[in-house]
C-alpha cells in the first residue's frame, strides 16, 4: 500500500502574518497557510510578499504548508 | 521514526512473509477476467490468507475495509473491492500485504483484463520495467533518491508519468516505515540505503498528468485527468551486494 507524502508547489507570497506565517498563493491558484522553515528562519532569510517560494504541501491538510525556499 | 534495521533472522522471516504474499497476490492475478466482481477477490484473499497462517495487512489498517487494494483504469492506488464486475480491457491493479509472525511483506501488479490495447499494454510493462530499475538502484551505499530519479528517468522517457503524491516506504514490523521512497526526485536527496534495510519500491505511472485526487470514500486515488495508471511493486531487501526481492514466490 502506497504512502502519503509532502508535496512541493511554487507560489507567491501574497500578506505576511506575525509568526513567520504567510498566505501563499499556489501556481494552481489554491491559497495556503504556510510558515518559514526552521532552516529558512535560522539563515535569517527574509521573506516578502511578492517573493516566490517553494512550498512544502502536507498531504493531511492541503491547506497548509511550509516554506523551504525563497527564489531569486 | 527512525530507520529499523532487520537481522538476518528477521529478514529470513520477512522473506517468508514476501513468498506467501507473492503467491496469493499470484493467484489473485490468476483470477482478473472479464465477469469477475472485485469482492470475489477479496474472499479468495482471505481465504489464501487463512489457509497459509498469515493475517490481511490491510484489513482494517486506518479504517481500510478489505484485504486487498482492486484498482480498475483511471484508479491509481487503493481501490476498495465492491460489486463492481471487471470487464474487458480493464486495466487492473493489485495491491497486496500479509503479516507473518509480526512482520509485512507488500507487493503489487497491474494485469489487463482480456486482451489489452497496445498503448495498454505498453503502460503495464513500461511500469514493471521502471519498478526493475528501481530495484536495481537499492544498494547500499547509494541514496535513496537514486531509485526514484532512475524511475521517473524511464517513465518520462517512454512519455508518461509519475505520481509524486505517493510514494514507497521502509517496511518491516509495520507495513509504514521511515524512509520515504520518492518515485521520482533529485538522486542526491534522501538517506543512504544500507544493509540491514527492507523497503518497499511502488512505482505508479499514469499515462497522462502526474496529478490525483481522492475520492469521496477517503481512500480511492484516481488521476485527476482521468487517464490510465498502472502500479507494481516489491518487499526489496538491502544486502553488501544485490539486493533481494521478499515478495517472490
Amino acid at each position: 500500500m502506497a504512502k502519503k507524502e509532502a508535496i512541493e508547489v511554487e507560489g507567491s507570497v501574497k500578506e505576511s502574518l506575525p509568526n513567520a506565517m504567510f498566505r501563499v498563493e499556489l501556481a494552481n491558484g489554491h491559497r495556503v497557510l504556510a510558515h518559514a522553515s526552521g532552516k529558512v528562519r535560522m539563515h535569517f532569510i527574509r521573506i516578502l510578499p511578492g517573493d516566490q517560494v517553494l512550498v512544502e504541501l502536507s498531504p493531511y491538510d492541503l491547506s497548509r504548508g511550509r516554506i523551504t525556499y525563497r527564489f531569486k | 521514526m527512525p530507520i529499523v534495521l532487520k537481522s538476518e533472522q528477521e529478514i529470513a522471516i520477512m522473506r517468508r512473509a514476501g513468498q506467501i504474499n507473492a503467491t496469493v497476490l499470484n493467484i489473485l492475478a490468476e483470477h482478473v477476467r472479464p465477469g469477475v466482481v472485485e469482492m470475489e477477490l477479496d474472499q479468495i484473499v482471505r481465504k489464501e490468507f487463512a489457509s497459509r497462517g498469515v493475517q490481511p495487512t490491510f484489513l482494517n489498517y486506518r479504517g481500510y475495509p478489505a484485504t486487498v487494494c482492486v484498482s480498475i483504469n483511471d484508479e491509481i492506488v487503493h481501490g476498495i473491492p465492491g460489486e463492481r464486475v471487471i470487464r474487458e480491457g480493464d486495466v487492473v491493479s493489485l495491491d497486496l500485504g500479509c503479516t507473518y509472525k509480526g512482520f509485512v511483506g507488500d507487493a503489487a501488479l497491474t494485469v489487463a483484463a482480456g486482451e489489452p490495447s497496445p498503448e495498454v499494454r505498453r503502460l503495464i510493462d513500461v511500469t514493471k520495467e521502471a519498478l526493475r530499475r528501481g530495484i536495481a538502484q537499492s544498494r547500499a551505499g547509494k541514496r535513496v533518491g537514486e531509485i526514484g530519479a532512475a524511475i521517473q528517468e524511464y517513465v518520462e522517457s517512454e512519455g508518461f508519468s509519475v505520481v509524486r503524491e505517493y510514494v514507497g516506504h521502509g517496511i518491516g514490523r509495520q507495513m509504514h516505515e521511515d524512509p520515504p521512497i520518492p518515485n521520482y526526485g533529485p538522486a542526491d536527496k534522501g538517506p543512504i540505503l544500507r544493509k540491514g534495510m527492507v523497503i518497499a519500491i511502488e512505482p505508479m505511472v499514469n499515462m497522462g498528468d502526474w496529478r490525483t485526487k481522492c475520492d469521496p470514500d477517503k481512500w480511492t486515488v484516481r488521476t485527476l485527468d482521468g487517464s490510465l495508471s498502472a502500479h507494481f511493486e516489491h518487499t526489496v531487501a538491502i544486502t553488501d551486494g544485490e539486493p533481494e526481492v521478499l515478495t517472490l514466490s
